[in-house]
């Protein structure tokens, strides 16, 4: 039933800049996928290329698994895949509800019985129905982010694709957007591709994860492996011992 | 010997919607000698209208009341508007989160670091010329003619930093207050500058205050922490002895974030006491 | 009363809606708040409101015909008890003529805002969403319209159509769209760039739909100060039109017409054009005032 995500060769070029180049992985169906990075590294515009947000200058990105395998693209697709995007602040439009925000998705793809979707996407996301008519500017962060993930999954997607989605929130509320993420993720069977720049939050969350580096593959790594610091590249072991945080010469 | 900064009950109100006075900051107290001091909390915690009003950059309609708020001896409080802004940039100097916005735009990074010196101290032009390119070579900039000649938005966020922190820097002040300063740049970038910074800061003798959410990267770069939540500090705490932390807003804190090599499924969360905030 | 007061201002303001009335109203009613707040806003919007009531009470109001004079015993009157504005060359009363000018002044008003905004509006926002040529092309006419002075292009198409009041809408509102649809254009690039538009397309809703239902309401805000400001100016045009004789014709009441007409006189009866001319002053003071004010209450990056 589940689908996971081919990505072959995959460049972007935008306005003359190469920003991601010959990149290819390959996550299953089901599996909990990372790309981590520095700013400038191309990670986040393989998440925007593969919804269509970024142009595919060339190579190839397809579903696979069984059943349906919409083209990108088309309206299946969209169906299938939907994204959570960063900020939480720039995400949700500030001058719709709640329950403006999760109706329009329902709205466009035509699916009935919104009021009973809507309620229980909010108790999936830990929010109830108490939030359904706030505007963005009442809610916070967290909730926020509680919100875009509600809209994400209104659809029923079997692809989420999570362009760093805890690096705006407070420490304390990660933890409780993770811990939701991976819960959604053991409920409904979904297939994670998931952008940061922190080390820890990919390998908490996704069982392999790839380098990415000036729009270059580094390396690929199970989460495993770099919890045991069975690392190849240089590159890779700076950014873990970044990640441990300030140590005096 | 006198600490360099007394804070005694300061206290931080604005007006929200219906007019009437919140405070952001409820009663801090601390002093700060010439060490490292940390300041972590999470948003809204009132971690950066500490330090702002310490500088005297609260927003206008935000009003700061203490006991006593003094630097060196001096009431910053009660002093002219004009003693507490020669301190400002001069003796008290300051580095902002996001580069970008600190420094301007149309003005080349040279000149903006000479226009500080010389709005400091008497110097002729050369020697404020030569002071800022040492202070460049000091935050280690490669080539600090080159970079001398720049504007801000030819930099990149690291170099930018590094820009703002030779600014702040070249007046030789006693005390920096650093709100913030890497968390715009990458993990790599981030420990360069953080590397500067405390080298700069042992060898001037300065205080410092660091004020960051980040509790692991405050309590690895500082002598002393202090736990802000809901404008209080609520734990004042050794670097060292973190993992001996007693209140649970610090425990919280230090065990909800995911660790390389340790699997947590699910993470503990931070149970909120509403009795932390009273 | 005074019980009830501060139960309907909590159901307003309360952060935790419970349906989508209560939602919309207290968005309504926290912005109104921020509108009291500013007082010369609210003297902006006491002169609009009362020009209304004039011009729909205008038969009550004024004491006077306002197109019939004694020509022997009433012409160019000064100022007295039974003509607080004196009267005119033809011996007609200029209080009832201001009155009554009152409506055809509201009539421009409002009919301009009515082609004017809602065409620039989507002129704008289409060329800032479609960028490319699009853009290029619907930009390009509106530079057109934008290179020539206001009143030199609304006389050409007087010109060309034949005065009279109508006419005189249609060549005002023609000419003013350009700057809605430039403020809208420039919204909506913003606009387009964030993520919340990328979330409605990935969920695969058509330009038309992103356009109409998420673009264009975060302009209208913008748009509708913009108007507000401009009215000011379109009483102006459209007085200036009348002045030209290509407005208004005699012996309709218009106000710029009426200046028109006490020029010949300005200089030994000065109250004939005076009080026309106060009474534009005061309707374009007060929709400046009203649009600085309605600024500060829409604008949606001031909300947090």
């Amino acid at each position: 039933m589940s689908v996971g995500i081919e990505v072959r060769n995959l460049r972007v070029v935008y306005d003359g800049f190469v920003a991601v180049d010959d990149t290819s992985f390959h996550v299953a169906p089901g599996e909990s996928f990372g790309l981590v990075g520095e700013s400038g590294s191309g990670k986040s515009t393989i998440l925007r290329a593969i919804c269509g947000l970024a142009p595919v200058t060339a190579g190839e990105i397809a579903l696979v698994g069984r059943g349906d395998r919409p083209k990108p693209g088309s309206r299946g697709f969209r169906r299938l895949v939907q994204m959570v995007f960063q900020d939480p602040y720039g995400s949700l439009h500030p001058r719709q509800t709640v329950d403006r925000i999760l109706a329009e998705p329902l709205a466009i793809h035509r699916m009935d019985d919104a009021e009973r979707r809507i309620e229980q996407a909010l108790d999936e996301v830990g929010l109830g129905t108490g939030f359904r008519f706030r505007y963005p500017h009442q809610l916070s962060g967290g909730q926020r982010q509680r919100i875009a993930i509600a809209r994400a999954l209104i659809l029923e997607p079997q692809v989420l694709l999570l362009d760093e989605p805890t690096s705006a929130l407070d420490a304390s509320v990660q933890a409780e957007v993770l811990n939701l993420l991976d819960e959604l993720r053991r409920r409904r069977g979904l297939t994670f591709l998931m952008v940061s720049h922190d080390l820890a939050v990919v390998t908490h969350l996704c069982e392999r994860l790839l380098v990415m580096a000036g729009g270059r593959t580094v390396e690929t790594l199970s989460s495993e492996d770099l919890a045991a610091r069975r690392v190849e590249s240089p590159y890779t072991r700076t950014l873990m011992e970044a990640s441990t945080g300030f140590r005096r010469a | 010997m006198s600490p360099l900064l007394v804070v005694d009950d300061l206290r931080v109100a604005f007006p929200n919607r219906e007019g009437a006075l919140v405070e952001a900051v409820r009663g801090v107290s601390f002093e700060l000698g010439r060490e490292r001091l940390g300041v972590v909390g999470e948003s809204g915690s009132g971690k950066s209208q500490t330090g702002r009003a310490i500088l005297g950059l609260t927003p206008p309609q935000g009003r700061v009341t203490a006991k006593r708020l003094a630097f060196d001896g001096i009431d910053l409080l009660t002093c002219p508007p004009r003693v507490r802004r020669d301190l400002r940039g001069g003796r008290i100097g300051m580095v902002l989160q996001d580069p970008k916005y600190s420094l301007n735009p149309v003005m080349t990074i040279g000149a903006q670091i000479v226009e500080t010196l010389h709005a400091h101290e008497r110097v002729s032009r050369r020697e404020a010329r030569e002071r800022a390119l040492a202070m460049l070579a000091a935050v280690q900039i490669d080539r600090p003619e080159r970079v001398y000649g720049l504007y801000p938005h030819e930099v990149s966020g690291g170099m930018g930093q590094r820009a703002m922190i030779a600014m702040m820097l070249v007046a030789d002040p006693d005390l920096l207050i650093a709100d913030e300063p890497t968390s715009a740049l990458d993990v790599t970038v981030q420990l360069e500058v953080l590397r500067i910074l405390d080298r700069l800061v042992a060898d001037r003798g300065m205080g410092l205050i660091f004020i960051s959410h980040d509790l692991r990267l405050v309590s690895s770069f500082c002598d002393r922490v202090l736990v802000m939540y809901a404008g209080r500090v609520v734990e004042e705490i050794a670097a060292g002895e973190l993992s001996r932390a007693q209140h649970p807003y610090t425990q919280g804190l230090l065990s909800c974030l995911p660790r390389l090599g340790e699997s947590r499924h699910p993470l503990p969360v931070l149970q909120r006491d509403p009795a932390w905030a009273l | 009363m005074s019980d009830a007061a501060p139960s309907w201002h909590d159901w307003l303001m309360s952060d935790r809606p419970a349906s989508r009335r209560q939602a919309a109203l207290g968005r309504a009613y926290s912005g109104w708040r921020t509108f009291t707040r500013n007082r010369l806003a609210m003297a902006g919007l006491a002169i609009i409101l009362a020009l209304i009531l004039v011009a729909v009470l205008a038969g009550v109001l004024a004491p006077y015909s306002p197109y019939e004079g004694n020509l022997t015993t009433s012409r160019l009157l000064p100022p007295s008890w039974a003509h607080p504005f004196g009267t005119d060359d033809q011996g007609r009363d200029i209080l009832s003529r201001i009155i009554y000018g009152s409506r055809i002044t509201l009539f421009i008003v409002i009919l301009v805002a009515v082609l004017a905004a809602p065409i620039g509006l989507l002129v704008g926002t289409a060329a800032g969403y479609a960028g490319g040529y699009v853009d290029a092309a619907l930009m390009r006419v509106t530079d057109i319209f934008l290179a020539f002075p206001r009143l030199i292009l609304a006389l050409a198409f007087v010109a060309a159509l034949g005065p009279g009041i109508q006419n005189a809408v249609i060549a005002i509102a023609i000419t003013s769209w350009p700057p809605y649809a430039r403020i809208a254009r420039a919204e909506t690039l913003t606009i387009r760039q964030t993520d919340y538009i990328a979330a409605v397309r990935l969920v695969g809703a058509s330009p038309l739909r992103i356009v109409l239902r998420h673009v264009m309401p975060l302009c209208v805000p913008s748009v509708i100060v913009r108007v507000t400001l401009d009215m000011a100016g379109i009483i102006l045009t459209a007085a200036g039109l009348g002045f030209l004789g290509l407005g208004a014709q005699p012996p309709m009441p218009e106000w710029g017409a009426l200046i028109a007409n006490g020029r010949n006189y300005v200089l030994d009866q000065w109250w004939v054009a005076a009080a026309p001319g106060a009474a534009i002053f005061v309707v374009s003071l007060a929709f400046n005032l009203l649009g600085d004010g309605l600024r500060d209450a829409l604008d949606p990056k001031a909300e947090r």
